[in-house]
């Protein structure tokens, strides 16, 4: 091989920062950074109030100072549309029962909204219908009201489902996303990881089979044994899109804390961590939609880990770290498996799967 | 069985050995940029003693993909009649106006594929349409890229064809070694490079310049058994090419997948991105195979890439600096507002400390 | 550069002339091309990188590389209770 002519590294050759200023992406709808900074950029700045800067994923308000009405909002994409473990109908269903009871509420209506593409199959919205009557009956709430719009062929993807949730909490309940405390210990209801890998695979284009299933469900029922035991909760969140270590993070920004998590005690299924290697993902950055993030006085941890593990959607429930005072800026740190120290930090954008 | 190359106690043995042989400062490069990733994601960087400072080498080729060649597949991409297949990784790196990603957002047909035969597969659905694959790696992704170009020949898939960046990292490691300015003294091999090209072309370049190689894999247990191995020969004043991935690699690789690269493409010069232009450091399709070339196919000229002057991604590309002596680093440059290469790819050392480490 | 994964070979086939195998790695199933590890054949273990098997595992080298910690690890113990 001739002798090489040594480049001059003095020369350095950059791209222009990237132009997504003007457009949506992908990555918009990820749940990560770019979803925060587009709601914060556009949203919040025209709609702000009280109750929505709070930026919990449900508002409450008082109806004559003594019935605390909490209520949600959620729309759902998802594609396949029926995936194992679950459906677009299950999804919504327990997507909006999910956010509202992570008041503390307990939820009691649902209105849904479908938009439906021109030439889908009946069979299949039947179907979907009868998975959001299930789900609903499963959680113990009414669809109390609908609205259904027919788009043209190609301007819709099939089928868009748009659901609220309405439910009532005690007025003295403060559960929210500001409320984590230093000495506070954090649990997770079960294996993260599973829904978005079920529906990678379910999708098919990334050469992979797995029997992984969604873990959607609604968790309400779950939520209220745990209450019972452990009164003193400071936070209920569910780790959907970008996430536990997006939703980490966004609780550490409202509350003005650190966290310290414990690699070895996050319960991953070997298959969720086998397909996420060869994609090049984090499964703390992987989506679930039927796991709960319980922030509370570590006092009540035993009490709440008890009842979570008597329920179905709670056995593998664990300890998986602690909230500690903020030093600098808020940040998820975790300890790995082999004793180093990391920053956990959200997802920036679209996870995309790497050879590298 | 592969699990106990993750397990903490063998894991902090061999830190405590390391800790227990070091005696003096070293400056060890590993030049793969899963292995900068590992090390950052497990947190290895500070259980090290202080004395072994980590150099991370250019060894991310999506980082490195010129600039030009980025530009030429957002060209092709935003054809009509074209579907742009690409790893992933490629998708948000940053052209001089636009990356794939904005294309698929303006309409473009870009679609992520997990390998070339899935490509080739999308050519044999889409037979009126051009598909076109971004065919970047260094050499451990050439024979699972070239065998699409083979198959396609075999086929007759006339509708697909390969945009080709591959680099190469002995010319890289001759670069990095004989520049004037370099601090390197120990080298980690890329343990996949490698699997496919054995490790007898790295015995020359340990002698030539004295510098230490080991052959290290990708688990905690492996990268801190190769740093140990090469603190061991540097504290002996030993050079040699060591071999502690074993269990993946032998001293001549993987002769038929050697095979496979050599039927397909031929040495060329390369442009690295944030570095230059490296002679006799990548590959390209050779004559006969150029149908099949993207570039001669695509005919894409008149491209004119603009470049900015705050990145300093070349200095930490050679390991002249880390990310955070950077003045942009985590301030103006993020992954979602990337000024350079390095901090775009997930494996990209910027990308790596912003993600692991930015406090 | 080179995420690359161990996983086990189930099956091999043929598909359109070219050697392809079934990888299992945990319970997740990849198809996985093997013309580069001819030799590979089911129950070997091989690393996969982009759908592509670029080596087969060899086991006993696993063990060995294992029993060099042991080894390392007596040593270092024994060195332990000498001081």
């Amino acid at each position: 091989m001739k002798e090489p002519k040594n480049p001059d590294f003095n020369q350095v050759y950059c791209p222009l920062p990237l132009p997504y200023k003007e457009k949506i992406v992908l990555s918009h709808g990820s749940g990560g950074r770019m979803t925060k900074d587009l709601i914060d950029s556009i949203f919040n700045q025209h709609f702000s109030n009280p109750m929505l800067d709070k930026q919990n994923d449900f508002a409450d308000f008082m109806v004559e100072a003594k019935t605390r009405i909490v209520i949600s909002t959620d729309a759902h994409i998802v594609s396949p549309l029926f995936f194992p473990g679950g459906d677009i109908g299950r999804l919504a269903v327990a997507g909006s029962v999910n956010d509202t009871a992570m008041s503390g509420a307990q939820p009691k209506f649902l209105t849904a909204t479908f938009i439906l593409e021109e030439g889908f199959n009946l069979k299949d919205l039947e179907k979907i219908a009868n998975s959001m009557a299930e789900t609903a009956q499963e959680a113990g709430i009414e669809i109390i009201a609908a609205d259904t719009k027919v788009a043209e062929k190609g301007k819709a993807d099939q089928i868009f489902i748009s659901t609220t949730a309405i439910g009532i909490a005690s007025p003295d309940l403060i559960i929210g996303g500001e409320c984590a405390q230093p000495g506070d210990v954090l649990i997770i209801s079960g294996s993260i990881g599973d829904h978005g890998i079920a529906i990678l695979a379910a999708r098919n284009q990334l050469g992979f089979r797995t029997t992984i299933q969604s873990d959607v469900a609604p968790l309400n029922h779950l939520i209220q044994a745990v209450l019972e035991t452990a009164p003193n909760i400071h936070v209920l969140r569910d780790p959907t899109r970008g996430g536990l270590a997006t939703t980490l993070n966004e609780i550490a920004a409202q509350s003005q804390v650190n966290f310290l998590l414990e690699e070895d005690k996050i319960p991953v299924k070997k298959e969720v961590q086998a397909a996420c290697e060869l994609l090049g993902f984090d499964p703390l950055y992987v989506a679930n939609e039927g796991k709960v993030l319980i922030i509370l006085p570590e006092i009540q941890s035993e009490a709440a880990l008890k009842a979570l593990k008597k329920h179905p959607f709670g056995r593998e429930a664990t300890l998986i770290g602690k909230v500690t005072p903020m030093q600098g800026s808020p940040r998820v740190r975790m300890h790995t498996s082999i004793g180093g120290t990391r920053i956990v930090d959200m997802l920036s954008g679209e996870m995309l799967p790497r050879i590298c | 069985m592969l699990e106990k190359f993750r397990t903490k106690d063998q894991v902090i043995r061999i830190l405590a050995e390391i800790k227990k042989i070091t005696t003096q400062p070293w400056r060890i490069m590993e030049i793969c940029g899963g292995q900068t990733h590992a090390i950052m994601q497990y947190g290895l960087y500070e259980l090290l003693p202080a004395e072994i400072e980590l150099i991370h080498g250019p060894g991310c080729p999506v980082c490195v993909t010129s600039l030009e060649l980025v530009d030429k597949a957002v060209a092709i991409a935003s054809m009509e009649n074209v579907i742009f297949t690409s790893y992933g990784d490629m998708l948000r790196v940053p052209g001089s106006n636009q990356d794939l990603f904005s294309v698929k957002a303006s309409g473009g047909d870009v679609r992520v594929v997990y390998s070339s035969l899935e490509a080739l597969r999308i050519a044999e659905r889409n037979p009126d349409k051009e598909v076109v694959f971004f065919g970047i790696g260094f050499e451990t992704t050439a024979p699972a890229n070239a065998i699409s170009i083979i198959k396609a020949q075999e086929r007759g898939i006339n509708n697909y064809s390969m945009l080709v960046s591959h680099v190469l990292v002995p010319p890289a490691m001759h670069a990095i070694l004989g520049s004037p300015s370099n601090r390197v003294q120990g080298f980690l091999a890329a343990g996949h490079v490698c699997a496919i090209m054995g490790y007898e072309e790295y015995e020359p370049i340990a002698q030539k310049y004295q510098v230490p190689v080991v052959v290290t894999g990708f688990e905690p247990l492996d990268l801190v058994l190769g740093i140990m191995e090469t603190v061991k020969m540097l504290e002996n004043n030993e050079v040699r090419v060591v071999n502690a991935y074993t269990r993946a690699v032998t001293r001549s690789g993987n002769l038929v997948a050697q095979e496979i690269i050599q039927n397909v493409f031929e040495i060329c010069d390369r442009q690295w991105r944030g570095i230059g232009t490296i002679p006799s450091s990548g590959w390209r399709l050779k004559p006969r195979f150029q149908e099949f070339d993207a570039e001669w196919r695509f005919n894409v000229h008149n491209i004119h890439t603009h470049e900015s002057e705050v990145c300093i991604s070349g200095l930490i590309l050679q390991g002249l600096k880390k990310p955070t002596d950077c003045p942009a680093f985590s301030i103006t440059c993020t992954p979602q507002n990337p000024l350079g290469a390095t901090m775009v790819s997930s494996e990209g050392a910027c990308s790596a400390y912003y993600h692991y480490a930015r406090d | 550069m080179c995420l690359g994964i161990p996983g086990k070979i189930i099956q091999t086939y043929e598909q359109e002339k070219t050697r392809m195998g079934k990888v299992d790695f945990n319970g997740v199933e990849l198809e996985v091309c093997l013309e580069a590890t001819p030799e590979a054949c089911a129950g070997d273990y091989v690393i996969v990188h982009a759908g592509f098997a670029i080596s087969v595992l060899s086991e006993s080298e696993a063990q060995e590389t294992l029993q060099i910690l042991e080894e390392l690890d007596r040593i270092q113990q024994n060195q332990i209770r000498e001081e």
